[in-house]
């Protein structure tokens, strides 16, 4: 490994506060965790043919990773499977040493994004009930996202109503790389049954759409996929935006997760430019397209911006408001971000409370 | 704005239709285009009649904006006072998918552009429209167009079949370098991918709002191939990038690059320097906060006033009046935007100057 080691300043490294971490990753130990939810008919369909996806690997990213699982190394269970897939280690590596008081389960191997509709159904259905009996009815702490086969909005929508009031389902996830653009009316059906359940839609960075990560083509590396999330995310918050979805669903909250944050600024300030030029295209548009993101859109932190100087991202976060940011380690990926290390400037104990915990416990809903 | 010797580094000449090409071409593919009824090749990136296109007191009621160097002195050279504009034409070559075709078309838009613009107006250097569908036929027109020192820079597009870090596209930056010519690299497509990397969005707002996220996933591309490991002279310059996005650009694209550098071994320096020695931006758009005070604070982080070229982007559509240059920039960084750091990035204008 080829690691840069450079002094953090130590400004405040106290992290006993209590803390949300609103991504973190649970695996299943093996394949047939979720036999108990599949139908026979998709337990041999996934068998004899498995999870097709769009994009050429049977299984496995489309760019090796940098480690295995893309995940801590430190962060096997001792009593085997892969990283993420022991509550049991997960409670004593993570949530009680970190004090997690809330964290928020998205899991990724979930079932979105596989090609044959029924079958996306039918897993991400496994995978609700899953998290609902391995996590969420074993710590209180967890906190579940609806998976959603977002490729097909009407099933989509009959997964959210059907889980819709029960409290441990606290959003409803996609992940960005979305066939069409976010904001694409085929979608607006799962936003209409989020906001009727009063649920904010989570877009997680990855997925397998089919086009490239980028507007110009495949690029060589994984470095430059892991980069563009952040480029795929900024275009599919523009559709969401552009396309008029927090007109049509005035009640609807979106978070970006794993996105980064630091483009938000510079995003809204394009936009803003070219809508007040362009604006005759869009009359459904009734404000400011920056107004849309600071009323209706959060962030996740991880993996959080470090310039260097450190102070730059007070400007960003001002900028964005800091209402808008959840904190979120990623656990138990490789680019995990320690509390105890992330956010070293000085800050308000307000600002420090709102970013660590009070801004999820008010977008979840979920109280003290 | 009137500042002695300020050099405009993005203007756009607009053909005035294909018949003004066809003397640029031989017989053969003027037979071909009449034939096959090839009326035209406009890219959807700027629409005819869409405000951006042109603004408003710069577009003609007949015809197209920018389309005569009678409009261009009028509208632009004059009034701005530039000692030099550099005309980057953003005629559909890119977008066809015959080799020999767009080799035909962009040798015709090079000598055109000699011809119409160049010759008749000392002001006017030019960037050269490669056929980038074949890099060797790319290469074959630089090495045309850079025997004639007017023509200063190659000009691609944000988006195309591959990221332009690719060793394919090497021969190109090569035959660049050998020539002291930058890599400009303007806003729009080719569209044989996605405008964005989730799909073709519904409205143009979105296709040009996306231009900026192409311009990160080549700055990505470039740093993290090693371009300019192999070719260390070598300036890239984003054309109508906009370029508030970039300092979290780079803040993100250090950070992995601090986790993975495993994968690109040869990227021995932090993307912050790379940019700060290798690449540099148009100023116009300048995707602005709504305050100076903020603006300042953009600039701050940019950590160096070397990024910047002034440009007007005429006639698209992206400020009023005369105001070019941003409120609240200081006089030093005003007179480092439109002279120094483009004399600094445009080698063969500065031969021309002296």
């Amino acid at each position: 490994m080829n690691l840069q080691i450079r002094d953090t300043p130590a400004t405040q490294t106290s992290s006993r506060l209590a803390i949300a971490d609103c991504d973190i990753h649970p695996a299943v130990r093996k394949a047939s965790d979720l036999d108990p939810w599949l139908p026979a008919r998709w337990r041999e369909h996934l068998a004899s043919f498995g999870g097709g996806r769009r994009l050429g690997m049977q299984s496995g990213p489309a760019y090796p990773k940098g480690q295995p699982n893309a995940s801590r190394r430190d962060a096997y269970p001792p009593e085997g499977g892969r990283q993420g897939s022991s509550l049991a280690f997960m409670q004593a590596q993570h949530l009680d040493p970190n004090n997690v008081a809330l964290g928020i389960l998205n899991p990724l191997k979930s079932g979105q994004g596989l090609a044959n509709p029924e079958l996306s159904a039918a897993v991400c259905h496994a995978v609700n009930e899953w998290q609902v009996a391995t996590w969420t009815s074993q710590d209180s702490r967890l906190k579940a996202s609806i998976v959603v086969p977002y490729e097909n909005a009407s099933m989509a929508a009959a997964e959210i109503r059907h889980w819709a009031g029960h409290q441990d389902f606290v959003q409803v996830l996609f992940l960005s790389r979305t066939a069409e653009p976010l904001g694409n009316r085929r979608y607006w059906p799962i936003y209409e049954a989020a906001a009727e359940a009063r649920l904010p839609v989570a877009v997680h960075a990855f997925g397998y759409g089919g086009a490239p990560i980028t507007s110009t083509g495949w690029p060589s590396y994984y470095i430059e996929e892991m980069t563009g999330h952040a480029q795929s995310c900024q275009a599919g918050l523009s559709s969401m935006i552009v396309e008029g979805i927090f007109e049509q669903f005035p009640q609807l909250r979106v978070i970006m997760v794993e996105a980064g944050f630091a483009w938000a600024p510079a995003l809204g300030w394009r936009l803003d430019k070219a809508w007040r030029t362009l604006r005759a295209e869009t009359p459904h548009l009734k404000q400011l397209p920056s107004a849309y993101m600071r009323r209706h859109v959060w962030w996740t932190t991880q993996p959080m911006e470090e310039p260097e100087p450190r102070e730059h991202l007070l400007d960003t976060i001002g900028w964005m408001g800091w209402d808008r940011l959840l904190f979120a380690t990623d656990y138990p990926h490789w680019d995990f971000d320690d509390p105890a290390y992330a956010l070293p400037l000085r800050i308000t104990d307000d600002q420090r409370r709102g970013f660590f915990l009070d801004n999820a416990r008010a977008v979840y809903g979920v109280g003290a | 704005m009137n500042i002695p010797g300020a050099i405009d580094c993005d203007i756009h000449p607009s053909i005035p239709g294909l018949d003004a090409l066809l003397p640029y071409m031989p017989d053969t593919w003027r037979e071909i285009i009449q034939i096959r009824g090839i009326d035209g090749l406009n890219s959807i990136s700027y629409p005819a009649r869409s405000p951006l296109t042109a603004r408003p007191d710069w577009s003609p009621e007949k015809g197209k904006p920018a389309a005569t160097l009678a409009q261009i002195q009028r509208e632009c050279l004059d009034p701005f006072g530039s000692a030099i504009a550099i005309c980057n034409c953003l005629y559909g070559v890119q977008l066809l998918f015959s080799e020999d075709m767009a080799a035909a078309f962009a040798r015709a838009v090079n000598g055109w552009m000699a011809a119409e613009l160049l010759d008749r107006d000392p002001r006017l250097r030019a960037s050269i429209v490669v056929p980038i569908q074949n890099v060797e036929l790319a290469v074959d027109e630089i090495e045309r167009c850079a025997q004639d020192p007017r023509f200063v820079q190659v000009l691609l597009l944000a988006s195309g079949d591959h990221p332009l870090g690719k060793r394919m596209y090497w021969p190109i930056y090569a035959a660049a370098a050998r020539h002291k010519l930058p890599i400009g690299i303007h806003a729009g497509s080719n569209y044989h991918n996605p405008p964005t990397a989730v799909g073709w969005p519904s409205y143009y707002t979105e296709d040009y709002v996306a231009q900026a996220q192409a311009f990160q996933s080549q700055l990505t591309s470039l740093f993290c191939e090693g371009v300019f490991n192999r070719y260390p002279d070598l300036k890239v310059v984003l054309l109508e990038s906009g370029w508030t996005w970039l300092p979290a650009h780079l803040w993100r694209l250090t950070k992995y690059w601090r986790g993975l550098r495993m994968e690109i071994p040869w990227a021995d320096r932090s993307p912050a320097d790379v940019v700060r020695s290798n690449v540099r931006l148009s100023l116009q758009p300048t995707d602005a906060p709504p305050d100076a005070a903020s603006l300042q604070r953009i600039i701050e982080h940019l950590q160096s006033d070397e990024l910047l070229l002034f440009s007007t982007d005429y006639p698209h559509w992206q400020f009023d009046g005369m105001a070019a240059i941003p409120a609240g920039l200081s006089p030093a960084l005003v007179r480092k935007i439109t002279v120094d750091n483009p004399r600094a990035t445009y080698a063969r204008l500065m031969e021309l100057v002296r």
